[in-house]
């Protein structure tokens, strides 16, 4: 008799196992592609930048929340959508004195299970999609940001942490000759 | 600043239960940007296939020892349709929540087997361009199947066709039926 785990079968949802390990082998074979760890990580935020500009219609769509005054608004946005995605709950917090800067902290990476980091891609940002995927998101509601990991677990930290740092808001262009 | 630090093995770590779950958009957009990917390396719809599946191997070989371990007491299958029977039941359940449609057996050949499903995951959300359709991204699901097979000893083939559905094509080597063969005789 097999100890099935009883997921709730929930069509939205999918096992965390097969989202850790998919990523696992993208991430895998990055690395055979690249060679390069610096690569990788850049390669990999990249992917998240696209995945972020079309996940937040997702979540405007399904999470309705309105707009955000400031950048305290946003990062809870930010929380409430890993909640959503992801399933873990991060906390906010390390504000710089100006408000414009802020952490994001994750006591569980959902992308990092299973994962140990060989000695030698210790340079390399395992979960780097993360800050890929919050920069994109950002852009697309005319934020600029700019997301990056300060800690990782998986290179022995506590927690694993990303900061971001208001850039500045985007102004709608005015197509050309409309002036 | 970390890097002098002991790392915690992950083997200090207890094995998860197998129970989190993430929003099937997350998954969507993420396997999306892994065809991409793929699709910006190759230049045929069969080296396409090949990438998908290589990248497919990788989930599977894991998954086998996830789920003996996990679920199985360290037992490992020796017996050809029990280890189907398993992907078909367990492997397919702990991914995406519910067993696989239909396994049949081939007629004129008693290598072949086929696993059916109408709907695999992946292609829920890919539409196949008209020009291009043979191209099926289940190819990453019959990655994990070849591996799951390989790793526990029945090396086969396995490519996924567009027929009632999906359909996984496993073909396996005769050494495989040979041994299978042998085992009923006790």
């Amino acid at each position: 008799m097999s100890r099935q785990s009883m997921r709730s079968n929930d069509p939205k949802k999918v096992s965390g196992e097969l989202f850790t390990l998919t990523y696992g082998s993208l991430v895998a074979q990055l690395l055979k592609d690249y060679e390069n760890v610096d690569d990788v990580n850049r390669q990999l935020e990249r992917m998240g930048y696209n995945i972020g500009m079309r996940l937040i219609e997702d979540f405007l769509a399904r999470a309705n929340p309105g707009r955000c005054y400031d950048l305290r608004d946003t990062a809870d946005k930010i929380q409430q959508a890993f909640k959503l995605y992801l399933g873990v709950s991060p906390s906010i917090g390390s504000w710089s004195p100006g408000g414009d800067e802020f952490s994001v902290v994750l006591e569980t990476n959902p992308l990092a299970e299973f994962v140990e980091l060989p000695d030698h891609c210790l340079s390399l940002r395992y979960s780097n999609i993360l800050a890929g995927v919050i920069r994109g998101a950002c852009e697309m509601v005319q934020l600029e940001i700019m997301a990056w990991f300060i800690a990782d677990q998986l290179r022995g930290d506590n927690v694993t942490e990303i900061r971001v740092k208001f850039v500045k808001r985007l102004e709608d262009a005015i197509p050309a000759g409309e002036d | 600043m970390s890097s002098g630090k002991q790392r915690p093995s992950i083997l200090d770590k207890s094995l998860s239960r197998g129970k989190s779950e993430v929003s099937l958009t997350a998954y969507a957009l993420l396997f999306s940007e892994m065809v991409q990917y793929s699709h910006n390396r190759v230049t045929s719809v069969n080296e396409l296939h090949n990438k998908l599946s290589e990248l497919g191997q990788s989930v599977g070989v894991r998954m086998v020892e996830l789920l003996f371990v996990r679920d199985r007491n360290y037992k490992r299958e020796t017996k050809l349709l029990n280890i189907l029977l398993f992907v078909k039941g367990t492997l397919w359940k702990s991914l995406f929540g519910k067993e696989a449609d239909k396994l049949d057996r081939a007629t004129d050949d008693e290598r072949i087997y086929y696993l059916i499903e109408k709907e695999p995951l992946v292609n829920r959300f890919i539409s196949v361009p008209r020009d291009k359709s043979s191209i099926n991204c289940a190819a990453f699901i019959a990655g994990i199947i070849e591996a799951v097979l390989n790793s526990t000893g029945f090396p086969a083939k396995v490519t996924a066709l567009w027929h009632k559905g999906t359909t996984f094509m496993i073909k396996f080597d005769d050494a495989v039926l040979t041994r299978d063969k042998q085992l009923e005789g006790r």
